[in-house]
C-alpha cells in the first residue's frame, strides 16, 4: 500500500476517527448490523466480532452533560461515570443511541450502581467482573463470557462457532500487536513522534469498526515514521514521562498537552489509552478459547482488582524499556480505586524505581489547566 | 550586572535584584491588583527608576502571573522558585519548605538541592493567605492585626474548611458576641490545622520545617505552626521573598 500522506494529517485522520464513525454507525445500523456499546477495557470484543457485530467504546469524556446526569446521580461522583450516563439519558451520543445492547462491568462501585439506573431506559447487560485475579475468579469470569456470548445469541438469533471466535481473536490480536509495534517506537532516545500524536492514533483507532483494516493502516504509519526516523526526523531530547491513572480522552487530554507544552514528552502510557488494553494478546491456540479470552482479559492490572499485581508488573516493565524519567499519575475525582492506590504506585516509583512521581487529580472542566500546568511544570523541572 | 527575579503571585507581586556577588540588593512588594500586566509594567518603571534595566538584565518570572512578564527572558515554576529561595535563606541543601500564598499552599521536600517532591492545595482555599484575608475582611481588620489578635484568644473553633462556609460561621460568632481575639484565634487555628495536616504527607517527626510566603511575618503564625507539627518553624522578613529570589538565583545563570 502506498501512502502519500504526510504524518500530521495522518494523525489528525485518526483524531478525527471518533467524529467521523457517527456517520459510519449510522450506516452499520441500516445495513443492520448489531451495535455493541461498550465501556471498559475488560469488555471481551472478540464476542461480538465474532457474530460480525460492531462494538464501539461509550465512555464519555467531556463535561457537557455533566449537569443533566446530576439530576440522578450524585455530585461527588467520578466525572467518567456522571458524562457516561449524562450522554446516555440525554440521547446526545450517537453511539449510544445506535447501540442495541450497552455491556456494563461491575468494576467500580460508581459504575455498577449506575448501570441500574442505564438499565430503565437501554437494554443493558451486566458482566460480573470478580475483584480479584484468583483460579475461583477466573472460573466465573469464564462463565460470564459464555453467558455473554449466550445472550448475544438469543438476542440476534444467531449461533457463534468457535471457529468464529478463534478467527475473531487472531484478527484482534494482529489489531493489538500493530498498536503495540506503533508505541514501542517511543522506547527510542529521542522519540520520533509526540506523546499526543501517538494517543490519537491509539485512541482514534477505537472508533475504527472494522477491526481487520486496523493492522495494515498502523502497519505502513510504523514503516513511515521508521524511514523518517532514519533519515533524522525526530524530535529533541527532553524528559521523558510515563502517564498511568485513569482513562485519558476528550477533556482530560489536558494532561498530556500540559506534559508536552512544559518541555516533557509522554514515551508511554500504562492506563486503559495505551499498554493497559493493549499489551496481552489472547492464546488462539488454547484448547478452552474461552478460558484463554477470560484469562486475557481478566489479567489486566487495574485498580479494581485486589491485589492489583498486573499493574505493578505493566507499570515497572514500561518504566524500563521505555527509560522513563519520572510518572505522571492522573486521577479523576472521586474514582477511590486509582486515589486510594496513588499511595502504593507512589512507593513502587521512588523507591523500587528510583524515579520521581507526581500524582495529579482533576475532572473533565478545563478550569484547573493553569494549576496542572504549574504543577506538571514543576515537576518536569524536577527532572 | 544585576540579576532579577519577579515572582507575581495571586495578592502580592514581589521583586528581588541580586549583584554581580549575587547579593540582594533591592526588595520590593506591592499588591498584585487586577491585572498581572500592568503590575509587570509598573514593576518595570520602578526598576528603571532604580538604574535597573529589566531589558538588559538577566530576568526570571514566576508565580501565577509568570507569563505577564514581557521583559523576563525566562519562566519558571514557583516550587522551584520557592525551594531554590529557601535555600539560599537557610544556607543549606536539605529542607522541607512550606509555602503559604495566597491562593495555594504548598509543601516542598528538597535534598541535595533539588525538589524530591512537592504537594500543592486543589481548588480549594482553606490554609491559604485567601482565607485570613476574607475572615479579617469580615471582622473589619488587618491580616495582621488579627494574626496578633490571635494570640490572646482561645477556646473557639471553626469547623468548616469551606472558606465561603467559614465565614457565615465568623458572622454569627460576632453576632454572638463570642470576643474578637477568639475568633481570630480560631480563624488562625483553622489554617495552622489545614496547612499542618497538608505537610503531614512529607513532614517527618520532629523535623524543622521552613515557612515561607506572606504569612512569615506572624509571630503567632510560626508558633501555632510550631505547636502542631510538633517541630522549629523556621522563618525570616526575608522569606516573603523566597520566590522572587530563587527567580533572582536563576536569573543568574542565564548567559545573555
Amino acid at each position: 500500500m502506498e501512502i502519500i500522506k504526510e504524518l500530521p494529517e495522518v494523525f489528525e485522520e485518526f483524531a478525527d476517527a471518533r467524529k467521523n464513525s457517527f456517520l459510519a454507525v449510522k450506516e452499520l445500523k441500516e445495513k443492520n448490523v448489531p451495535v455493541i456499546g461498550s465501556y471498559c477495557t475488560y469488555f471481551p470484543q472478540e464476542i461480538p466480532m465474532a457474530m460480525g457485530a460492531a462494538s464501539v467504546s461509550l465512555c464519555s469524556t467531556s463535561d457537557e452533560t455533566i449537569a443533566d446526569a446530576e439530576k440522578d446521580l450524585p455530585k461527588n461522583l467520578c466525572p467518567l461515570i456522571k458524562s457516561s450516563y449524562g450522554f446516555a439519558k440525554t440521547d446526545k451520543c450517537p453511539f449510544f443511541y445506535f447501540s442495541d445492547v450497552v455491556v456494563g462491568e461491575t468494576t467500580c462501585d460508581g459504575k455498577k450502581k449506575m448501570y441500574e439506573y442505564m438499565g430503565e431506559f437501554k437494554d443493558v447487560f451486566i458482566m460480573e467482573l470478580p475483584n480479584t485475579q484468583r483460579e475461583a475468579a477466573l472460573k466465573l469470569w469464564k462463565e460470564e463470557i459464555i453467558c455473554f456470548k449466550e445472550y448475544l445469541e438469543s438476542k440476534f438469533g444467531v449461533e457463534i462457532t468457535e471457529n468464529q471466535l478463534r478467527q475473531a481473536c487472531k484478527t484482534n490480536n494482529q489489531v493489538r500487536s500493530s498498536l503495540k509495534g506503533l508505541y514501542e517506537l517511543m522506547k527510542n532516545d529521542p522519540c520520533p513522534i509526540t506523546g499526543y500524536d501517538l494517543f490519537k492514533v491509539l485512541y482514534g483507532s477505537s472508533f475504527k469498526f472494522d477491526r481487520s483494516l486496523i493492522p495494515a493502516e498502523v502497519d505502513a504509519l510504523v514503516e513511515k515514521i521508521k524511514k523518517e526516523y532514519a533519515e533524522g526526523k525526530m524530535l529533541e531530547k527532553k524528559p521523558r514521562i510515563l502517564i498511568t491513572g485513569c482513562p485519558i480522552g476528550g477533556a482530560t487530554e489536558k494532561v498530556i498537552r500540559a506534559v508536552e507544552e512544559n518541555g516533557g514528552v509522554v514515551v508511554t502510557y500504562e492506563n486503559c489509552s495505551g499498554a493497559k488494553s493493549i499489551d496481552k494478546n489472547i492464546d488462539v491456540e488454547a484448547e478452552d478459547i474461552y478460558e484463554a479470552i477470560a484469562r486475557r482479559y481478566l489479567d489486566i492490572g487495574c485498580s479494581v482488582m485486589t491485589p492489583d499485581t498486573n499493574r505493578f508488573e505493566l507499570l515497572g516493565r514500561l518504566i524500563d524499556e521505555y527509560k522513563v524519567d519520572g510518572v505522571l499519575e492522573m486521577t479523576l475525582q472521586a474514582c477511590h480505586t486509582y486515589n486510594v492506590e496513588t499511595l502504593a504506585i507512589k512507593k513502587y516509583v521512588t523507591e523500587q524505581k528510583d524515579i520521581p512521581y507526581l500524582a495529579v487529580e482533576t475532572d473533565y472542566s478545563q478550569t484547573d489547566v493553569g494549576q496542572l500546568n504549574t504543577r506538571i511544570a514543576a515537576f518536569i523541572e524536577m527532572l | 550586572m544585576n540579576y532579577i527575579g519577579i515572582d507575581i503571585g495571586s495578592t502580592c507581586a514581589k521583586v528581588v535584584v541580586l549583584d554581580e556577588q549575587k547579593n540582594v540588593c533591592l526588595e520590593m512588594v506591592q499588591p498584585t491588583g487586577w491585572s498581572s500586566v500592568d503590575t509587570a509594567e509598573e514593576i518595570k518603571k520602578k526598576l528603571l527608576a532604580e538604574g535597573i534595566d529589566p531589558d538588559a538584565s538577566p530576568c526570571v518570572a514566576t508565580g501565577y502571573g509568570r507569563v505577564s512578564v514581557p521583559y523576563a527572558n525566562k519562566m519558571i515554576t514557583e516550587i522551584t522558585c520557592h525551594a531554590m529561595g529557601a535555600l539560599k535563606i537557610n544556607h543549606s541543601q536539605d529542607a522541607l519548605v512550606i509555602d503559604i500564598g495566597g491562593q495555594d499552599t504548598k509543601i516542598i521536600r528538597i535534598e541535595e538541592g533539588m525538589v524530591k517532591d512537592f504537594i500543592m492545595n486543589d481548588k480549594c482555599s482553606a490554609g491559604t493567605g485567601r482565607f485570613l484575608e476574607v475572615m479579617a475582611n469580615s471582622m473589619g481588620m488587618r491580616p495582621d492585626e488579627l494574626c496578633t489578635l490571635a494570640e490572646t484568644g482561645g477556646g473557639v473553633t471553626i469547623s468548616s474548611m469551606c472558606t465561603v462556609f467559614a465565614e457565615s460561621e465568623v458572622i454569627s460568632l460576632i453576632g454572638r458576641g463570642e470576643p474578637k481575639e477568639n475568633i481570630a484565634f480560631a480563624v488562625v487555628d483553622s489554617i495552622v490545622s489545614k496547612v499542618a495536616s497538608q505537610a503531614s504527607r512529607l513532614h517527618e517527626k520532629g523535623e524543622a520545617v521552613c515557612l515561607t510566603g506572606g504569612l512569615c511575618d506572624c509571630e503567632y503564625v510560626c508558633k501555632a505552626l510550631e505547636k502542631k507539627l510538633q517541630s522549629q518553624v523556621i522563618t525570616s522578613p526575608q522569606a516573603r521573598y523566597a520566590g522572587a529570589l530563587g527567580a533572582a538565583l536563576a536569573a543568574a545563570k542565564i548567559k545573555l
